[in-house]
This record gives structure tokens, C-alpha cells and sequence, in this order.
């Protein structure tokens, strides 16, 4: 490798969040697939309670990057950091307790269980009772499980499901649903939440109180929010930084306003203009 | 509603069942023993008991993580032979061996759970049912086979196992019973095993909420090992004679079976199953030769209109029937219909 | 005799089994990958398929090519009135429920059979001259060379209506994908069915051919077969046509050397252990298609 040529600039992290270790950073990773490379040279940092979208043509490899981040897929070359600390060998259930919980495009919850049930299991981790301790019904189960349940309520009453707590998650309509695991994974405590699609299939109203459900998480969570998303008045409204994607590579970064005027995004999106 | 829901204490709902179950105890004892009944009553009490053990704790793997293991009788059958061999091989007396035996036999197949599930739990789906069935037939021919083999008497191989005290009586299996449910009802209400069932939902995203799955499924599969160890040495207390063909791939069969047709995941509907399985080809001896027809006749017939078992996922609750009472609500819970067996709080 | 001898002879008893493992293994591989059904009741379809070759030559003293066409027809018969009857409601249901459906289908043919035939064996005729062949040192029994002879067309037919055949493209379409299959126009029942006759037509040659080597009929013969060729199946890679006839073959040697060495009471628990140790190398069998799971 040329060491003369500096590492590209990655720094799109908002000034408040500057002082402090990224809640997580992407070292040049990539993946490939049979020989074939979905992703590379995929290189980012996010801020402490950074809102950032990832957008990109269908195909372009955004998915695999959330799969990269939680350690679904093992990266071929590059490093990732969540919190200053490296994942490498880490299974997708450690990776989330270091603070990474993300969603799924393809909405994936506990169908058959009820929506307290669904939170409680993102709650697992925040208790520590023991086998013993369930088993036998001790002190220790009793004074976690109800905090839990407050916390559920608490969770629940946020984002205004808090009559909803005893329905069977799979019965719920579809917004709903998609609320739904968005508290889930809040429950487990992260510092950084992964939306994959949040608005897929929601109507202009519904993505407008999307919109604002996604700064209150920032807000009252203190969290970083990495979002890939099609709609691009809900990324344009909320994302303080975005990064492009195309053919797995990052063609620009930048403010909204930037990626709104930068002709290579234009031209990934629309083609290129005859002369 | 207006007014606020009745709910009753926990411990309030904790003491109802309990008492209930000592009423059964107590009660079905003294009929048993009042003499009453013919005799062979008492050994089919016995048996359902047994059989109640089996299909409850195979219904953890089964029905709460979602998996399909075929060998559930290798692991009744560690659990018969380690509680047997302690009970023959110590000497010390019946009444202190038998539930030290229950324990042993227990742990040996709780070990043997965790040492076949690390392996077998890397596969999916119908693999996973396979490789058990291979263990457990495994199991089988090694219990047949091990004496010829290290040239000690260990298990007596094809001539069986003989001379273990006869001591599973009706209370000792029936509390067994009641002691298996009450743990397996309190783990699986708590975060461990929501954990188990989260697995048995989706796989990908209890991952990505933090449940280390290889952990809770090895824990949920070897503790349905251990509960299946404590049936097998209660079945040794009740046979007085251990053969390795007891515990052949028909008997995981007729287990999974129960837990079918009681309904995946529902302790009640596995109790129940237990039950009228293992007392419906008693009740109907006189009709041998067609017996087993109409067995599977049933079988099928259950299969294609009721899919999802007797019962469903539906799960007993004495305190949420007490609760409706209460609120005047009771025919919602009968339209949802009913379970039997009142040891699950 | 020499070790080598041994080594042969216990080779070629190896193949004879192995052969017809893979007869059965076939049947249970197709309806896999047709429906997604381990089929209980397959080693049933042989145990009926070897009552009836019992009764055409011990009953209506009738020629055993008739015997064996009449135990074809009658497992193919059954095969697919057992798909129409017990699986056919079941397609939309849990898989679960199929299986212990299966389960239902296995014992009410192993209980109709000892009502019908009662539970004690039924000695079949031997029906071929068996001088064997000397090959040099090397004795060849009859019945293994027509087993082997007769497995191999029967596979080799397969081969040909699966690869080149009309239905056979329509199976291998359904077993791929059955919804795209039925858009194009593919008659999914027909196919799913006809996979059914062509399984159990098999298991009927396999029910005759395993007559040869032990001429005894009970009601429970099908159940340490099927298991076998199950086994067998899920060893090559279930679904897999040349992997069910690896994985018989794989097994009926295997079984032959174990005993060869002396260790015949230890053979099922080797079958099983070679099965373990396969799955978990490659947990969908030695030529079966990696599973994956889109995220």
C-alpha cells in the first residue's frame, strides 16, 4: 500500500460529539462473496448521538453493512469498531451487548409472544437473576422481573403502545409492528441503533411521525442512529451526515445539502446525462 | 371497564395450587390404596405419571425451543440405568437411594444432554432430528453391547438389568411430577426462558437482542435431558427389570407423539396427552388386535383436522381461571377451552 | 482362506445390501425433496411389498418375475394411495404435523399386516438357484449378482426419467420451487403423486430383492430397513439421487466390514456413528446443497 497517500477523510461527525470515541468506526472493511466483493473499502465513524443514513440503488450493499456491523457476516479485509473496542471474533449476541441493536427489513419479532414478552427478551441482558433463581422463585427473580415490567411500560407508553402490551406481536398492524421492534431493540440498551428500512411501506404521514419518533429516540435516548433508507425526504430531513453507496463502494459522504448537489450521486441515481 | 380488574397475589395463586395438589395426592392415594380399585390401576397411576414426566420434558426442546429431537429415550434410558446401577451397586437402603437415584440419573442425562446437544445443536431442522435419532440409538446398542465389550457386569446387556428395589409408588412419581412442571413452569417464566422461546421464534433476531443462543439452546436441551433422566429412573423403580429395547426409537416415537398431540408448547396439552395415551390402549385391552389401528387411525385423523394439537399453545392457569371468576368474565375462558391437571401455577 | 477373500466376499455382500439400501434410500430421498416429508411409512411400503411377493409365490404358486411385478404394482398402488389419503390434507399444515402423520401411516400398516398376517414370519420360497458363480478364488452368490444387476437398471431407469423425461423435469421443478412450478403451468398434485409411484415402485423391487437375501416376511421387517435407508439417504444428502445410492452403498459395506471384523452386535451403533460423524462435517450430507438463510 502507498503510504504516501493519506487515509481518506471520514470525518463527518457533528461537532458535539467530537471530544469523545466514536460510537462506532469502520475501518476500511470489505466482503466478498465467491470471489466477488459486495462491499469494500467501506470506511466511517459515527458520533456519539450522530443521526447518519446510508442510502444506495437497490443492490448496492447497504443490508450487507448491517450485517457486517452486527457480526451476522465476517468481514474479509478491514476492521470494525464499537466503542473504541474491535469486534473481530465476536458473535452477534456479544456484539450487541458491547451497544449495537439494529432492525430488520424484512420485519423480524417474536410473532407468537406478546409485546411485553417481545420487549422483556431485549430486556434480557439488563437482568441477571439466575437458572437457580427463576427455577426456585428467589428474592432476586421477583425484584428484576418487576423492574423489567415498569421498564417495558415505560418503553411501551413512549412510543405509545402501552395498550397494546398483552397483544400477540405477528397480530399487530403493520406500523405498529414496525414500532414495536424498534423498542425491542432499544431495550437492550445500545449506543448505536441500526434502522434497516424503517419506513418501507409506510405511507407520507406515517414516515412524517417516523421522522419525529427517530429525533426523540436521539433525544431522549443519547444515542447514535444509523438508518438505510429509500425515502429520501425522511433522510434529507433528518440525517446530519449520509454516505452514498453504489456497486459496494462509497462514491460521497457529506451533509444533505452536499449529497443533494453532488453530481456523482445524481448520476448512480438517474444515469449519466447525454451530451 | 371502570372498575379495576380483580388480580390475585402471586403467593395467593402459589398456596391454591399447591393446596390442590396435595388434595391430589393425598386423594388418589388413599383411593389407591383403599383397595378399591383392581390393582393394576395403582401401576397405570404409575405409569401415566411416568410417561407425564417424559412428555412434559421433552416438550422443552420440542415445543419451547422449537427443535425436533428423536432420541428422547436414550436420554430415559441413561438416566433408568445410572439411577439402577447406584441403587443395585451401593448398599445403602431403598428409601435413600431412591430419590438419590432420581437425582443421579438426572445429572448423568442432564451431562449426556449437554455432550450430545453441543454437537447435535449445529444442525437445523430435520438434521438435528436425525443426528438425535442417531445418538439415541447409539445409546441403545452401547447399553446392549458394553458389557461383552470392558468384560464387566455393568448393564447385563440383551438379559437385562435385574433385581432394582421396586420403589416408584404412586405418591413418589406424582410428586415427581408435580416437582417437574412446578421447575420447568418457573423456568420458562422467567428470562431464561424467554430466551428458550425467542430461539424457537427467530433465531436471528434473538441474536441480535443479545441471547447467546448456542448457550440457551444447549441449557434448554439438556435440561429437557435431565427432566427425561428423572422419568427413566422412576421407569427403572416401576420395571424392577431394564432392557435396552425399552428404550428403542419407538419409545422417542411415542413420546414425541404425545407431545404432538397434546400441542407444541403447551405443558397442559402434553399432560394431557400423557394421560389418555397411555390409559386409552389400558382401557381398551379387550379389543387388542384393533387397538393399535384405531391408535393410529386417531393419530391421523388428529393431524389432518387438528394440526395444531388438542390444545394449541393454550397453557393451564389456575390464577387466571380464579381471576375471571372473579370479574365475571369465566365463558371467555371456556370458549378458549379447557386443560387438565392442576400442578402448573 | 486368504484376508483378501474375506475382504472380497464380505465386499460383495456388502454391495448386495448396499444395493438395496439404496433402492429404499431412493424413495425417501424423492418424497424429500418433493415435499419435505421424512416418509415414516416407506419401510412399511416394503413390508407389504414383501407380503405380497409371499403370498403370489407361496399362496398362487405363481413365477417370481410375476411375484416381483405384482409387489411393484401393489407398493406403487399403496404408495400413492397413502400420499392421496393421509399426506394430500396436510400440505398447507406444519411439517411437524406431516411427520407424525407419517408416523400414524407406518403404524397402522405394521398393525393392519399382524392383524392380516399375524405377528409371526412368513417363510418366502427361495425362488432363485443358488449355485454361486466361481470367479477364480472367489465365490459369487447368485442372488448377490442379481440384486446388484437389478438395482443397478432400476437406477439407472431412474436416472433417465428424472434427467430426461417430461414428469422428470416437472419433479425436479417442483422439488426447486413448487410455487414458480405451478405458475408454469406444472400440475403440482400430478407431480407429487407420481414422485410417490416412482418411490414406492422402487421400495416394491427393493422388498423383492431383499427377500432373496433373507426370505422371511414380518409385519415389523419394514421399520430397521427403512430406518437403514434413511439413514442412507440423509448420508448421501437427502434429495440427492446419487447421494441416496452412495449413501446405501456407503452403508451395506460399512455393515459388512463391521461384521466381518466381528463386531455384528456393534453394526447399527457404526451406521449411526458414521451418520454423526458425516453430519457433522457436512450437515447436509456428503452431496447434499448448503442451506443458507438470507439476513
Amino acid at each position: 500500500m502507498n503510504k504516501l497517500v493519506k487515509e481518506p477523510s471520514y470525518n463527518l461527525i457533528p461537532e458535539r460529539d467530537l471530544g469523545k470515541t466514536p460510537i462506532l468506526e469502520c475501518r476500511r472493511i470489505g466482503i466478498d462473496f465467491g470471489g466477488l466483493s459486495a462491499v469494500d473499502e467501506f470506511t466511517i465513524a459515527i458520533g456519539r448521538t450522530e443521526i447518519c443514513g446510508i442510502i444506495g440503488p437497490n443492490g448496492a450493499g447497504k443490508t450487507t453493512i448491517f450485517n457486517l456491523l452486527t457480526n451476522v457476516y465476517r468481514p474479509t479485509r478491514g476492521s470494525i469498531l464499537v466503542n473504541g473496542v474491535d469486534t473481530l471474533g465476536m458473535t452477534t449476541d456479544e456484539v450487541n451487548r458491547r451497544g449495537v441493536a439494529r432492525t430488520f427489513q424484512n420485519i423480524r419479532l417474536f410473532k407468537d409472544l406478546t409485546v411485553e414478552e417481545n420487549v422483556l427478551i431485549g430486556l434480557h441482558n439488563s437482568m441477571n437473576y439466575s437458572v437457580a433463581s427463576s427455577m426456585l422463585r428467589l428474592p432476586k427473580y421477583w425484584k428484576q422481573e418487576k423492574e423489567a415490567r415498569e421498564r417495558v411500560r415505560e418503553l411501551l407508553h413512549i412510543f405509545h403502545m402501552e395498550n397494546m402490551t398483552a397483544q400477540q406481536a405477528g397480530s399487530l398492524p403493520y406500523g405498529a409492528q414496525r414500532r414495536l421492534e424498534i423498542v425491542r431493540s432499544l431495550a437492550t440498551n445500545p449506543g448505536i441503533l441500526l434502522l434497516d428500512e424503517p419506513a418501507a411501506g409506510m405511507n407520507p404521514s406515517e414516515t412524517a411521525e417516523l421522522m419525529e419518533t427517530i429525533r426523540k429516540i436521539r433525544d431522549e435516548f443519547h444515542i447514535a442512529i444509523m438508518l438505510i433508507e429509500h425515502d429520501m425526504k425522511l433522510v434529507m430531513g433528518i440525517c446530519e451526515g449520509i454516505a452514498v453507496l453504489n456497486y459496494g463502494r462509497i462514491i460521497a459522504k457529506g451533509t444533505p445539502d452536499e449529497i443533494r448537489n453532488n453530481p456523482v450521486v445524481i448520476e448512480a441515481y438517474l444515469g449519466k446525462e447525454d451530451e | 371497564m371502570s372498575k379495576k380488574r380483580f388480580t390475585l397475589p402471586n403467593w395467593a395463586a402459589y398456596l391454591i395450587n399447591a393446596a390442590l395438589f396435595a388434595a391430589f395426592i393425598i386423594g388418589g392415594n388413599a383411593v389407591l390404596s383403599s383397595g378399591a380399585l383392581p390393582s393394576f390401576i395403582t401401576k397405570v397411576a404409575m405409569l401415566i405419571g411416568i410417561q407425564v414426566i417424559a412428555a412434559v420434558s421433552l416438550n422443552i426442546s420440542t415445543g419451547y425451543l422449537g427443535q425436533l429431537p428423536l432420541g428422547h429415550a436414550g436420554f430415559m434410558a441413561v438416566g433408568a440405568y445410572a439411577s439402577a446401577i447406584f441403587m443395585t451397586r451401593t448398599g445403602i437402603p431403598a428409601q435413600l437411594a431412591f430419590p438419590l437415584g432420581i437425582v443421579i440419573g438426572a445429572a448423568v442425562a442432564g451431562l449426556f444432554g449437554v455432550l450430545i446437544g453441543i454437537p447435535a445443536l449445529r444442525l437445523k431442522g430435520d438434521y438435528l432430528a436425525i443426528i438425535t435419532l442417531g445418538f439415541g440409538e447409539i445409546i441403545r446398542v452401547v447399553l446392549l453391547n458394553i458389557d461383552s465389550v470392558l468384560g464387566f457386569k455393568l448393564t447385563n446387556g440383551a438379559a437385562g438389568l435385574q433385581g432394582i428395589p421396586k420403589t416408584t409408588t404412586f405418591v413418589n412419581a406424582w410428586l415427581m411430577v408435580g416437582l417437574t412442571c412446578f421447575l420447568i413452569h418457573t423456568f420458562m417464566k422467567s428470562r431464561h426462558g424467554r430466551a428458550v422461546l425467542s430461539i424457537r421464534e427467530n433465531e436471528i433476531a434473538a441474536e441480535s437482542c443479545g441471547i447467546n443462543i448456542t448457550y440457551y439452546k444447549t441449557l434448554a436441551f439438556s435440561l429437557s435431558a435431565a427432566f427425561a433422566g428423572a422419568a427413566g429412573a422412576l421407569y427403572a423403580g416401576y420395571l424392577g427389570i431394564l432392557n435396552p429395547s425399552n428404550f428403542g426409537f419407538m419409545k422417542s416415537i411415542e413420546i414425541l407423539v404425545m407431545v404432538v398431540l397434546g400441542g407444541m408448547g403447551s405443558m397442559a396439552g402434553s399432560i394431557v396427552a400423557a394421560i389418555v395415551l397411555t390409559a386409552a390402549p389400558e382401557a381398551l385391552r379387550a379389543f387388542d388386535d384393533y387397538r393399535m389401528i384405531v391408535y393410529s387411525l386417531l393419530l391421523i385423523a388428529t393431524m389432518i383436522f387438528k394440526p395444531s394439537g388438542l390444545l394449541g399453545r393454550y397453557d393451564f392457569s389456575m390464577k387466571r381461571i380464579i381471576e375471571k371468576c372473579v370479574n365475571g368474565e369465566l365463558f371467555a375462558s371456556f370458549r378458549r377451552g379447557r386443560g387438565k391437571g392442576a400442578e402448573e401455577a | 482362506m486368504s484376508v483378501f477373500t474375506t475382504i472380497i466376499k464380505q465386499l460383495i455382500n456388502g454391495l448386495q445390501s448396499g444395493s438395496i439400501y439404496a433402492l429404499v434410500a431412493l424413495g425417501y430421498s424423492m418424497v424429500y425433496g418433493i415435499i419435505m416429508l421424512l416418509n415414516f411409512a416407506h419401510g412399511d411400503v416394503i413390508m407389504v411389498g414383501a407380503y405380497i411377493a409371499w403370498m403370489m409365490m407361496a399362496r398362487f404358486a405363481a413365477n417370481p418375475i410375476i411375484a416381483l411385478i405384482a409387489a411393484v404394482i401393489g407398493c406403487t398402488v399403496l404408495g400413492v394411495l397413502i400420499e392421496k389419503a393421509a399426506y394430500k390434507p396436510l400440505r398447507q399444515s406444519p411439517r411437524i404435523s406431516l411427520l407424525i402423520t407419517a408416523i400414524g401411516v407406518s403404524y397402522f400398516l405394521e398393525n393392519v399386516a399382524q392383524l392380516v398376517f399375524g405377528a409371526n414370519a412368513h417363510v418366502i420360497p427361495t425362488f432363485i438357484d443358488d449355485t454361486p458363480i466361481q470367479l477364480g478364488q472367489i465365490a459369487i452368490p447368485t442372488t448377490a449378482l442379481i440384486t446388484v444387476i437389478v438395482a443397478g437398471i432400476s437406477m439407472v431407469a431412474l436416472n433417465v426419467l428424472v434427467k430426461k423425461t417430461r414428469m422428470g423435469k416437472a419433479m425436479r421443478a417442483v422439488s426447486e420451487d413448487a410455487g414458480a412450478a405451478q405458475l408454469m403451468g406444472i400440475n403440482i398434485n400430478n407431480t407429487i403423486s407420481f414422485t410417490f409411484a416412482v418411490g414406492s415402485a422402487l421400495a416394491g423391487i427393493g422388498s423383492v430383492l431383499y427377500c432373496c437375501a433373507y426370505p422371511k416376511a414380518t409385519p415389523t421387517m419394514g421399520s430397521m430397513l427403512g430406518l437403514k435407508a434413511f439413514v442412507a439417504a440423509v448420508l448421501g444428502g437427502i434429495g440427492s439421487i446419487p447421494g441416496a445410492m452412495a449413501g446405501g452403498f456407503a452403508i451395506g459395506i460399512a455393515e459388512a466390514l463391521v461384521s466381518s471384523a466381528g463386531l455384528s452386535e456393534w453394526k447399527d451403533g457404526v451406521v449411526f456413528a458414521i451418520l454423526i460423524v458425516v453430519l457433522l462435517v457436512k450437515p447436509t450430507g456428503l452431496m447434499g446443497r448448503p442451506m443458507t438463510e438470507k439476513v
